[in-house]
């Protein structure tokens, strides 16, 4: 047992440091009021968090990967309502298929598997993107497009594009990002960064936000467990919220382990689409989002009417994982791919699906 | 306040690994020998001496237990691997299982030095076999509520103890050479009702000893009520000291809670439901499969973090008891999702008999060894809420 701070090191300290510090509470319901948190940017921006997964020669903090999905589960934690992991994920894409990243916020897109993007002959893009994170906040957008049977990677300028807003469940921009006829700024070859090899991390990334957040709701029950007096004594003297919340613990400890499972994988370094790496994050996005929906329930229920209210910050967290359940796959998509993956191994190859190599 | 519990991440080290394809193939020699049948239909015994010497003779009972016993001194996560290895391929290794995982090691942490001596190299032999001999009539997830008594009675020139009451549901007490048990030799204090205990290695072929026969509904003979009536044992099989089990009782339980058993036990069902699925499943099929896949990976994680601590020194019990609380709610539920996704009837031959045994054994698994309210009221405690 520890507390929820996470691990000991530089970069998830820092993070932890920031965020505890300057992701209040009021600022989450400012961000969603629509006013980016510019301030808080620039300091996540100046301390090299958001180009975390860059290495130096592309302009980066050059972290390590694992250093990365640890800031970013203290971020799911502290609800940040900027596009921290967004940004990440598009430099991660940039510097892998050879491009500079610009300075700023940056997003990526697709975020959903049917908003395929194509690179036309006149190198145009065509399509667009649905319910792109923070679009309209960010200056450039990293698309995973298909030029011909070819894999590439485009950086372009929102400005060039058409933003129409949208909003997540937890108030977060959310926008529809119209590509069709956009130039790009930059477009690179990239073998096996396609669309798929996005929805793999960008999975990875959503369960380990979710991890930090599930983690940050049970703390709140808990806490108000043991601090809400009815019938004389605390509610978490009460066996049935005991045996609740010893369920919430299990579900977000087994997100916790699920959710290591997939940063593992990818900070491995196989290709995002390698069959491994493939069904940990399947299995981490399928088991983190079950874990959502289960504990974030049980932490309404232990807070009663307060927890209904705009007023606690439980809601910050809890309107977060019901969104990020769904962004990258939800657990239906996964579990399809998953049971697929096993179906065609075959029930002797079953357990050492299970297992893996390691 | 903030707690949480933490799974750390394990990176298996090379010899654990290569001793997975030595389990595995050693296995595969087996299954193809037609030593045992993998499919867990449950119509062949898991108990089996012949298997458990031979898993004796490759080194794999005791495999922690240290060298100045005769031990292996191998890590808490080679014996992982070839654990979940031999639990996953459904080998029968009842025999051994208990010894090896928590009376042995209960034992070498608390026993006599005579006793160590003596029992533990049988154990690594594959010879000695286990019962756990906690429950009574009126003592089943109130432990420490225990009556069977100890009496102190010297006989001849050796101390030693009378045993007298019934012990029930103990698990292959009437093919077990031992148990361990749990006896009343003081009456509890005002101030702690779990004081007066104290644990006992006893020989099963003592005079004094007997067993009847439970059956369960699955119509198999498993369990037993053992009577003692006079039993001597001598004193130097008492584990740890004198009324206080209740302090040395946690650990045992860290051991006997988290391992992969505790996940494992109606495999066969996804198994056979993947072989009936064949290659190109319907959504819904491969929906359900990749679902139950998810929570299966994610309980073999935890459970391998957990043998981690172990091998740290740690005493990981209320980890432990998290790792059973979803396991064990896991593989429980485990037939009846299968059942929804495809109706025994409508599988081959071997899922419908797994099927059908697993669906007969299922109701166990949240009570044998300390049941879903009894693990949740620890992990409550765990948080600070008790
Ligand atoms: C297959 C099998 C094998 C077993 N093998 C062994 C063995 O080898 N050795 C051995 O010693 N025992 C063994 N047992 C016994 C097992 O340990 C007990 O069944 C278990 O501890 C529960 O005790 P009980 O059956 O008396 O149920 P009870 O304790 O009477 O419980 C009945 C129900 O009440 C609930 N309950 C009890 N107290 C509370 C409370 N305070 N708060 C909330 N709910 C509560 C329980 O969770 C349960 O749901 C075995 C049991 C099974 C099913």
């Amino acid at each position: 047992m520890s507390d929820s701070s996470g691990g000991s090191n530089i970069v998830v300290e820092t993070t932890q440091r920031i965020l505890r510090d300057r992701c209040t509470p009021a600022l989450v319901n400012e961000a969603e009021r629509g006013e980016f948190p510019a301030a808080l940017w620039e300091t996540l921006e100046e301390s090299g968090l958001t180009l975390a997964w860059v290495p130096d020669e592309f302009g980066g903090a050059g972290a390590e990967i694992a250093d990365g999905f640890g800031a970013l589960r203290a971020a799911g934690e502290h609800a940040l309502p900027l596009p921290l992991a967004e940004t990440m994920m598009a430099g991660f894409l940039l510097a892998r298929a050879g491009i500079a990243c610009p300075a700023g916020p940056m997003t990526v897109a697709p975020v959903h598997a049917a908003d395929a993007v194509q690179v036309g002959a006149d190198g145009t893009l065509q399509g667009s993107a649905r319910l792109v994170p923070f679009a309209r906040w960010a200056g450039h957008l990293a698309v995973p497009a298909r030029r011909g049977g070819e894999a590439c990677v485009a950086l372009v300028a929102l400005a060039d594009c058409a933003v129409k807003p949208g909003q997540s469940l937890a108030g977060e921009p959310r926008d529809g990002v119209v590509l069709h006829g956009v130039r790009p700024l930059e477009l690179a070859a990239a073998p096996g960064l396609d669309a798929d090899a996005l929805g793999v991390l960008g999975a990875a990334v959503r369960a380990v936000q979710m991890a930090g957040g599930l983690e940050r709701t049970l703390n709140m029950a808990l806490e108000h467990a043991v601090t809400r007096v009815q019938f004389g004594r605390p509610i978490g003297g009460f066996q049935v919220i005991q045996h609740a919340l010893a369920q919430f613990a299990g579900e977000s400890a087994a997100a916790g382990a699920a959710a290591d499972a997939a940063a593992e994988a990818i900070a491995a370094g196989a290709a995002l689409t390698d069959a491994e790496v493939v069904a940990e994050v399947a299995a981490a996005k399928i088991r983190v989002g079950e874990a959502a929906g289960v504990g974030a329930a049980i932490a309404h229920q232990v807070h009663g009417a307060m927890g209904f209210t705009y007023e606690l910050s439980l809601h910050q967290v809890t309107r977060r994982l019901w969104t990020w359940r769904d962004e990258f796959g939800g657990e239906a998509a996964w579990s399809i791919r998953l049971g697929g993956i096993a179906a065609r191994a075959g029930a002797d190859a079953l357990w050492p699906l299970v297992t893996g190599t390691h | 306040m903030p707690v949480s519990f933490r799974f750390d991440p394990v990176q298996l080290p090379p010899e654990a690994v290569a001793l997975r394809e030595e389990v595995r193939a050693f296995l595969r020699e087996e299954i193809a020998q037609g030593s045992f049948s993998p499919l867990g239909t449950g119509r062949e015994s898991s108990w089996s001496p012949e298997f458990s010497r031979k898993v004796a003779a490759r080194g794999w009972i005791g495999m922690t237990f240290p060298k100045e016993y005769g031990g292996h001194g191998r890590t808490h996560l080679e014996r992982y691997v070839m654990i979940e290895e031999m639990l996953a391929h459904r080998a029968p290794i009842s025999f051994h299982w208990v010894a090896d995982r928590q009376s042995g090691p209960v034992i070498l942490k608390y026993g006599h030095e005579e006793v160590r001596r003596d029992i533990i190299p049988r154990i690594m032999r594959g010879e000695a076999s286990f019962a756990i001999g906690l429950s009574e009539p009126n003592s089943g997830s109130d432990v420490f509520a225990a009556s069977v008594k100890a009496t102190p009675a010297p006989r001849g020139n050796r101390d030693g103890w009378l045993l007298n009451g019934t012990k029930i549901w103990t698990s292959n007490a009437h093919r077990a050479t031992h148990m361990i048990g749990l006896f009343r030799t003081s009456p509890p204090t005002k101030e702690n009702r779990r004081f007066g205990l104290t644990q006992f290695v006893v020989d099963m072929t003592t005079p004094g000893i007997s067993t009847r026969p439970i059956i369960n509904l699955a119509g198999r003979h498993e369990f037993n009520e053992v009577l003692f009536q006079d039993a001597f044992i001598p004193a130097v099989n008492m584990i740890g000291e004198r009324d206080m089990s209740y302090a040395t009782a946690t650990a045992e339980l860290a051991y006997e809670r988290a391992g992969p058993d505790r996940f494992l036990e109606t495999i066969s069902v996804l198994n056979e439901l993947v072989r009936s699925a064949g290659p190109e499943p319907g959504e819904r099929l491969a929906e359900g499969i990749g679902r139950e896949i998810a929570h299966l990976k994610t309980l073999r994680r935890m459970s391998l973090s957990v043998a981690a601590m172990l091998q740290a020194g740690k005493t990981p019990a209320v980890e432990a008891a998290v790792v059973k609380d979803l396991g064990t709610n896991w593989e429980q539920a485990l037939p009846g999702r299968a059942r929804g996704l495809l109706p025994p009837a409508e599988g081959d031959e071997s899922y419908a008999a797994v099927m059908r045994f697993n669906t007969l054994i299922a109701p166990k698994l949240t009570i044998q060894g300390g049941t879903r309210e009894v693990l949740r009221g620890i992990i409550a405690r765990g948080l600070g809420l008790r």
